[in-house]
């Protein structure tokens, strides 16, 4: 394969790069000057995170006249997923993820 | 903030093959049933040419028109879903592919975009469009997709 999987995983192994990730899979296609809103880290940093993003395929840039907008790209996870996921494993662990999800929502 | 309160997801995969192999891959029914899942799409490829997509069983998913081909870089389509009453009451989206090569491997980004703000088209697809480019880039690279079933 020629996208570096080490490139994506390298990527993904900082708790900084998912927290950016987060927030363009809440609201995707943000500029510099949004995802650094409200974040505990420098311009500097962020804009290196997000150089890291786009070299491992995680994220795309594109130009919208004057801004830069930043958008998630799933196909490199989707990738990782299809590689140990089988289709017929997939409802059930969406069926378990959402019993998770309404389980641990349930003690907030 | 952004311009418009708009819906728009982008796509970007890298495969090992020549821009003209995957632009046909994009258009010919024989190429796109084998990585999309059974689906066709139909259209005579020229400016305001319509276009459509069907299922492996005849049924057709989506309608539009071409609104700009430059083979083998750039292809926007008119895209509006016909088969489910609440994306089809969503009106159009437009949906751009290009191609850009650099040595062996082309770049291959998909823009999909909805004027409406918090689409449900949009996301529809999002679950979608991951998995045919997987299977492409599959297809392209060894000669077989990763997943061939009619949907």
């Amino acid at each position: 394969m020629f996208m570096q999987e080490d490139a994506v995983f390298r990527a993904l192994g900082d708790a900084s790069r998912r927290t950016l990730l987060d927030r363009l899979h809440r609201h995707n296609g943000q500029t510099l000057g949004e995802l650094c809103t409200g974040l505990d880290m420098s311009r500097q940093a962020v804009t290196k995170h997000l150089s890291i993003l786009e070299a491992a395929n995680l994220i795309a840039v594109q130009r919208h006249g004057r801004e830069k907008l930043h958008f998630i790209n799933p196909v490199p996870i989707n990738d990782i997923a299809e590689r140990w996921i089988s289709k017929f494993q997939r409802s059930h662990l969406r069926a378990l993820s959402a019993l998770k999800k309404a389980l641990e929502d349930d003690h907030e | 903030m952004n311009e418009a309160p708009r819906s728009t997801f982008v796509y970007v995969t890298y495969i090992r093959a020549s821009a003209e192999k995957l632009w046909s891959a994009l258009l010919k029914p024989e190429f796109t049933k084998q990585y999309w899942y059974g689906m066709q799409m139909i259209s005579e490829w020229k400016p305001q040419a319509s276009w459509k997509l069907v299922f492996a069983d005849g049924r057709v998913g989506d309608t539009g028109e071409v609104l700009e081909i430059d083979p083998p870089r750039r292809l926007v389509i008119r895209w509006q879903n016909e088969f489910r009453p609440e994306l089809k009451a969503e009106g159009p989206s437009q949906c751009a592919f290009e191609l850009e090569p650099s040595g062996e491997i082309v770049k291959l980004t998909i823009t999909h975009t909805s004027q409406r703000p918090d689409s449900k088209l949009i996301l529809a697809v999002a679950g979608g469009w991951p998995k045919i480019l997987s299977n492409l880039k599959s297809l392209l690279e060894t000669g077989k997709p990763m997943s061939s079933e009619a949907l």
